[in-house]
């Protein structure tokens, strides 16, 4: 299955955050790389969203949808940058 | 009111008194990956079943050795598609068991390329589940999990885990991947224990 | 002036997040549906309630059934500015779900849900004077590079170029399959009159009569001789389907351009 990037599940992440998330830096908690979330790598399917460090391949996010919740995992990052403003 | 768009009708969404509620029927295979495909060769694929005394262990030569079943079921994938009367073949979780040793209660199968699924040994044993290397009188494709799957039918296909490289016994229910972020412990299709 | 300078070399986005109009759903109204290509449809949408978008932003498209069934894809704007006119250019995919029904059965009048804009780092901005002249840095050269499709949303950022009468050089190499398949090819001839922008093409199946390189895949040494080398420091958005993008962005690096300059939006597919 072919991947595509973190920019292309802006609109999901849009119904969470106040503010675009994937123009965020992420820090990947396995390799160290840092990243806006836009770069990082996604396999979509109906099941939901994983984003992928593009430097390591390790799980950074995923995003598990039903009819009435949302399940928004930040499992392999260890911090987020927000820009303020 | 809600919004309905002119003209769209989607898919066609059969319904059938086998399926579990909330499902529908598809007749092609949907293929859903939460990463890269792992490529393995036969060659050096191994299986392994590790308890709280060792590890055993089987190449694909001595894999193929084994009872191989012959296995006609019905699939449910998490996403309301179903399949009905998918033909497979592959090594009963029984067959593959017989020589382990165990107190343990509980199973996490762990996948080529880091996927990981929890299932409680007792819905792995009587005939309920299968490591899967033919599908449909073929090679498991890749794109399916080949060389071979994890294959536990009566649970969300989610739990049928691809590219299955080894069983870890654990002593209490501990989630898997998709168990971490959002889906359920257990997985039973008929209960529609999609979520958390 | 150094922060500036190091804002730049990171290549983090210049605008602030305040710049960017909160997404929300939308309805919005079908103003006209046309053929594109023989397998595209340039679709035109009056939104209302649409804040405006940035050349190169998304949105989603939801179709919903009858029954409640819902079906829910991106597409790209080919538009961009604060107009409530959003123009998308759909491809049919075959075994699509959503691209047949708007390629093929949206017409005018018809309603559409949509989500957007979204997507804010696959984004380029016109600098305006008050920008460049805080920043101090110099405006950077684009070259964008399009597979197919995926010229959509660097078709918006050509257009924003030229409309906002932005002299930086920019360029798009663009990867097409035949000559009837090329999408805006009036709109990009049109760009072309101005000096800061030029259009190069290439044909991967059939070429026009007497085009100079013939029909194939675009190339490493293609992209070497037509794109604007590293040390020009151009900013690089590349998009089109996965297989295509993975490859251009590899030979972009071994070019010389740093990974952070580029940037890519990858359709799926091979």
């Amino acid at each position: 299955m072919q991947h595509v990037d973190g920019n292309a599940i802006a609109g999901p992440l849009a119904e969470f955050f106040a503010f675009d998330v994937t123009t965020s830096v992420a820090r990947c908690s396995g390799c160290g790389a840092m990243a806006e979330l836009a770069r990082a790598m996604v396999y979509t399917s109906p099941a939901g969203s994983v984003l992928r460090c593009a430097s390591c391949d390790q799980v950074l996010a995923t995003l598990v949808e039903s009819d009435d919740r949302a399940w928004i995992g930040f499992s392999g990052v260890s911090a987020i940058e927000v820009r303020r403003g | 009111m809600s919004f309905i768009t002119r003209g769209f009708s989607g898919r066609s969404r059969e319904r059938d008194d086998r399926l579990p509620p909330g499902q529908t029927l598809v007749h092609d295979f949907p293929v859903l990956s939460a990463g890269p495909t792992p490529e393995i060769d036969t060659a050096e694929w191994e299986f392994t079943i590790r308890t709280e005394s060792g590890v055993h262990r089987w190449n694909w030569d001595e894999f193929m050795s084994l009872k191989i079943d012959e296995v006609d079921t019905d699939i449910h994938c998490v996403t309301h598609w179903s399949k009905l009367g998918t033909r497979w073949r592959g090594v009963s979780l029984d067959t593959l068991f017989e020589d382990v040793e165990t107190q343990l209660d509980y199973v996490m199968a762990h996948s080529y390329g880091g996927y990981t699924t929890n299932v409680p040994l007792d819905e792995l044993l009587d005939g309920k589940a299968w490591v899967a290397f033919e599908f449909d009188g073929e090679p498991l494709d890749p794109e399916h999990g080949g060389p071979a799957r994890l294959l536990v039918p009566h649970l969300y296909f989610w739990k049928s885990a691809k590219w299955v490289r080894g069983l870890e016994m654990m002593d209490q229910d501990e989630p898997g991947f998709w168990e971490q972020n959002g889906y359920h412990l257990h997985g039973d299709p008929w209960k529609e224990e999609r979520y958390w | 002036m150094s922060d500036a300078t190091a804002t730049a070399a990171t290549g983090a986005p210049a605008a602030p997040v305040a710049s960017v109009p909160r997404a929300g759903w939308h309805v919005g109204t079908v103003v006209a549906v046309q053929r594109e290509t023989p397998s595209a449809a340039r679709i035109e949408l009056d939104v209302a309630t649409w804040p405006g978008n940035a050349a190169g932003q998304h949105l989603d498209v939801r179709l919903t059934a009858p029954d409640g069934y819902t079906a829910t894809r991106s597409y790209s704007i080919a538009s961009s500015g604060p107009s409530a006119r959003v123009v998308l250019a759909v491809d049919k995919l075959p075994d699509g779900e959503v691209s047949p029904f708007l390629v093929d059965e949206l017409r005018a009048g018809d309603q559409l849900e949509v989500r957007g804009p979204l997507g804010a780092f696959f984004v380029w901005r016109p600098a305006t004077d008050a920008a460049a002249a805080a920043s101090g840095a110099r405006a950077r050269p684009v070259q964008l590079i399009a597979g197919g499709s995926g010229v959509v949303p660097l078709y918006a950022m050509a257009r924003a170029h030229h409309d906002a009468r932005d002299l930086t050089p920019f360029r798009m190499l663009y990867s097409a399959r035949t000559p009837d398949d090329v999408y805006f090819a009036d709109e990009l001839v049109a760009l072309e009159a101005s000096d800061a922008f030029r259009l190069d093409l290439v044909y991967t199946r059939r070429a026009p009569e007497g085009w100079p390189s013939p029909a194939g895949r675009i190339t490493r040494e293609a992209l070497a001789s037509a794109a604007l080398p590293a040390d020009e420091w151009p900013l690089v958005y590349v998009c089109g389907s996965t297989g295509f993008v993975e490859r251009v962005a590899s030979w972009l690096i071994e070019l010389g351009h740093d990974a952070r300059d580029i940037r890519t939006e990858r359709f799926g597919g091979l």
